[in-house]
């Protein structure tokens, strides 16, 4: 590639500052002393300590996290089966609309989603509350757990299950001692995906939520429709600090498993010359 | 019969929470309001037997899409939002593509830490970058302090609650899916083709319309798609950022379920929202499809 032109690096960095800085805005005036959340007045964090003392935040965060965690782990087991099932399994009866219906929730508008679910469980007589959330989040979840699952099940060398099986190992065995190992970083993300856009959903969640069961976005939503307010750019802080931490970790781990994986290789050249 | 299993367990669970809510959702649309919980009407009475079904199926009639075609606020609303989309849309490319091509230059070393910050947003709530802008934007926001500062205005702009605010959320919201398609289509661009052009004499900017660009279309068409097709029926962004005139038929539904009330024509509104977005995913699902057979 030739060198960057002085437009390149001007939209580089107005594309990235346009990114980051209503962000670092948002952070910045989190420590802010005034109530008047556009009106500088000194450094606190006396907004941080009115959020840990305002149950009803504190009660929808542990709603939000116990549905979250629910929903991305059943999310992540099914939609790994439904991976494995469309890669693998070939042809079988009801595939196209099996395929669709993994693919349509992607882009399906989520107030059509919150409507249809309501919809069934008022029709079946379930009332709301964290199992209707729960089931809720995993029905759209599984969906790009099993489109995260599938890029890696593509790419996967597929005789390295048949040699399993040759070698006498079950379906089961050869799928826990090959396949689970090798496909399991995409089942990580898939899971920490599921667990993010469980955590972030509004229109969904506010349609199958019931009084006892209000999550943190609709919290959120509720009390950001009156206006900007300095407990929300708190809460948003420790919200996008909880993300930037657990990017640095990861990137932190992939780079140290290819470094691994690259003195691995490179021990195994020099076996082989000697 | 494992294998079955394997796929048996998810189908079902689709089927039961994907597929049968949309029958249910598609059978209240062609039922009538009613002051009784659930809030419609006719309820299907198995007990009756057949004459119970029959009884059910003679009151479902079409009222609420001809209801739906008489008030002038729902095809309004439609037509909005395709508007606004298609809007946000052309300003998410014109945003979008200077940072694709600029991130495709940029040197090898580089690539993997700036697409981590296209990424990056993204893990972040979706609900708190909209909400972010509400402090930029309003009328005593910092965007107009700056501007105030600077002496560029003497009257504060307002920008909150209006369109504009609407197609800044959108470009901020959906950037890094109009990035990454482009991204992708132009990191695989060759530069020799682009080497071979100006040596035949193109300008660099003639060059870059003649030969980049179109090598890149299919990355612009798939993050057009990924951009316009989930806009059309957003509720977040207009309902913090937009004002009371902009119509976002999203919106609209949302009302007309937790205000009016109103279970069937809400989801009436959601049917024809569905029919008018299954052309897009139509194209777009061609358009991918095209691609994977050439990259074949």
């Amino acid at each position: 590639m030739r060198r960057l032109s002085a437009f390149n690096v001007v939209s580089l960095t107005l594309g990235f500052a346009f990114l980051y800085v209503p962000m670092l805005i948002l952070v910045i005036y989190s420590f802010n002393e005034s109530k008047l959340v556009t009106v500088w007045a000194g450094f606190s964090t006396k907004w941080y300590g009115e959020l840990a003392g305002n149950q009803q935040f504190l009660d929808a965060a542990w709603v939000t996290l116990r549905v979250a965690f629910f929903s991305s782990t059943i999310a992540t087991v099914l939609g790994t089966m439904a991976a494995y099932a469309l890669i693998r399994s070939g042809r079988f009866w009801g595939r196209t609309a099996f395929s669709g219906m993994i693919y349509a929730p992607l882009v399906m508008p989520e107030v059509i989603t919150g409507l249809s679910l309501l919809l069934l469980f008022i029709a079946i007589g379930l009332d709301r509350g964290i199992l209707t959330l729960v089931l809720a989040h995993t029905t759209f979840c599984m969906c790009y757990v099993s489109v995260v699952v599938s890029s890696r099940l593509i790419t996967f060398d597929q005789s390295l299950e048949e040699a399993a099986r040759d070698l006498g190992c079950t379906a089961a065995e050869s799928f826990r001692l090959v396949t689970l190992p090798i496909i399991a970083p995409a089942v990580v993300s898939g899971w920490l995906l599921a667990f993010t856009l469980s955590l972030d959903d509004l229109v969904i969640a506010s349609f199958t939520s019931g009084p006892s069961s209000t999550t943190l976005p609709i919290k959120i939503f509720s009390s950001v429709r009156l206006g900007v307010s300095p407990e929300i750019n708190a809460l948003s802080t420790i919200m996008i600090g909880i993300v930037a931490i657990g990017v640095i970790i990861a990137s932190l781990m992939t780079k140290r498993s290819m470094a691994r994986r690259l003195a691995d290789e490179a021990a195994a050249d020099r076996a082989e010359l000697t | 019969m494992r294998k079955s299993l394997v796929y048996l367990i998810p189908f079902l669970w689709l089927l039961a929470l994907f597929f049968v809510p949309f029958l249910i959702v598609f059978k209240i649309s062609l039922s009538d309001i009613a002051l009784a919980r659930p809030p419609y009407m006719p309820q299907l009475d198995l007990s009756e037997g057949l004459a119970g079904i029959r009884a059910f199926l003679s009151e479902l009639d079409f009222e609420n899409f001809v209801f739906l075609t008489t008030d002038s606020l729902y095809w309004k609303a439609y037509l909005s939002s395709l508007r606004i989309a298609l809007i946000a849309t052309f300003l998410t490319l014109l945003v979008g593509y200077p940072i694709a091509y600029g991130m495709a230059r940029a040197p090898h070393h580089w690539r993997p830490t700036l697409l981590m910050l296209v990424i990056l947003p993204f893990w972040t709530s979706f609900l708190i970058r909209v909400y972010a802008w509400m402090g930029i934007l309003g009328q005593e926001g910092y965007l107009n302090q700056v501007l105030l500062w600077t002496g560029l205005i003497s009257e504060p702009l307002s920008i909150l609650n209006t369109n504009t605010a609407v197609y800044i959320g959108v470009v901020y919201t959906y950037l890094p899916f109009m990035i990454l398609p482009i991204y992708a289509a132009l990191e695989r661009l060759d530069i020799s083709l682009i080497e071979a052009a100006e040596d035949l004499g193109c300008s660099r900017t003639s060059a870059f319309w003649l030969v980049t660009f179109p090598l890149s279309r299919p990355g612009v068409t798939a993050g057009c798609f990924l951009v316009f097709i989930p806009t059309i029926g957003e509720f977040v962004i207009p309902s913090l950022l937009g004002g009371s005139k902009t119509l976002m038929i999203g919106k609209v539904l949302w009302e007309e379920f937790f205000s009016n009330r109103d279970w069937p024509v809400a989801s009436a509104v959601a049917v024809v929202l569905l029919l008018i977005l299954i052309v897009p995913i139509i194209f777009f699902q061609k358009n991918q499809q095209r691609q994977a057979e050439a990259d074949a």
